[in-house]
């Protein structure tokens, strides 16, 4: 595989570096989000070791949340797991759209794909259906470091903080994704595949569960089956 | 106690998975022409999708509130070719101006 890259030049990855540096304002943004699920999981009486504990082996914050929150309203184990399923589930398309960009056999690269995260991925994504392998890696290294140092802080502080909200850090988030998405709008194809993945999720969030709606949109990519227009 | 301890696993276990399917099912084979297009096409609609639920939804709500004048605000703000830290202050500070003024 390397031999046919390297026949039409090996596509450019900007490197561990250089993906760290794009990640850090994301990391700004998560340490805000940690010191949230930190302050959530201490309310709901989970103590200050198990928050940080979760956020260092689950790396996912939607799911946390999701799960948490489940749980603190009476959910059972089953069901907050299955919540956080759903939140996560857009990593199965992610993580079959980043495989082939990665390297080594099938178990390091399932390891390498745990560092899919949502910008990382986003940023890393080169448009034409392959990725920068070091520079997705070296852009999630800040945010997951950010996740669980701000859980750490979150479920220390506990109820000391001011409601970080409050501050707005929590819009970097869609602000950042809506400045990626223009960078995708190429030409008609993918303006039609974003608006009708966007018909898609904003329809189902009313119906399904948390998460599904962004997996749903995801079928919208199937008008690619179509060929250029 | 046991039950928090035991959805921790379960979903770091169930993340993981998630995470790992695609790379293990694929191993080094590369995709198709086909399927190479509308893994490119995957981008326009993830992000779309991910902008709309972060911004005008909550739960299984569709709600209109301060994100929305942020990220539009944001939205002009990339329009008018502002420098991306620019346009992300600019979300930022709306955000928190339009909270502070309806709370």
């Amino acid at each position: 595989m390397a031999s046919a890259a390297s026949e039409e030049g090996t596509p450019a990855d900007r490197g561990y570096g250089a993906g760290a540096r794009a990640g850090l304002p994301f990391a700004v943004a998560t340490v805000v989000l940690g010191v949230s699920f930190g302050v959530l999981a201490r309310q709901l009486g989970w103590g200050v070791v198990a928050p940080i504990v979760c956020s260092a082996v689950v790396l996912s914050g939607s799911a946390q949340f999701a799960a948490a929150s489940i749980l603190g309203a009476g959910g059972g184990v089953g069901t907050a797991t299955l919540a956080a399923v759903f939140v996560n589930a857009r990593f199965l398309p992610m993580g079959l759209a980043v495989a082939p960009s990665l390297k080594g056999s099938r178990l390091r690269r399932a390891l390498e794909g745990q560092a899919v995260v949502d910008a990382s991925w986003a940023l890393a994504n080169r448009g034409d259906g392959s990725f920068e392998r070091s520079f997705l890696i070296g852009a999630t290294v800040p945010q997951l470091s950010a996740w669980i140092l701000g859980t750490a802080v979150g479920a220390v502080a506990g109820g000391f903080l001011a409601d970080p909200e409050a501050l707005g850090l929590d819009v970097i988030f869609p602000a950042f994704f809506l400045a990626l998405l223009a960078e995708e709008l190429r030409d008609r194809q993918s303006v039609a595949v974003a608006v009708l993945g966007g018909l898609i999720a904003l329809s189902l969030v009313p119906f399904a569960p948390p998460g599904i709606p962004v997996v749903a949109a995801c079928l919208a990519a199937l008008l690619g089956l179509r060929g250029r227009p | 106690m046991t039950q928090v301890w035991l959805t921790i696993g379960l979903v770091a276990l169930a993340s993981f998975t998630l995470k790992a399917a695609g790379p293990l099912v694929l191993g080094d084979r590369q995709l198709g022409p086909r399927a190479t297009r509308v893994v490119a096409l995957l981008a326009p609609a993830l992000l779309t999708a991910l902008v709309l639920v972060d911004t005008v939804t909550s739960g299984q709500r569709l709600v209109v509130d301060a994100r929305l004048a942020g990220v539009a605000a944001a939205g002009v703000a990339m329009l008018l070719r502002a420098p991306l830290l620019v346009s992300l202050g600019v979300a930022v500070a709306t955000t928190a101006l339009v909270r502070l003024l309806s709370s």
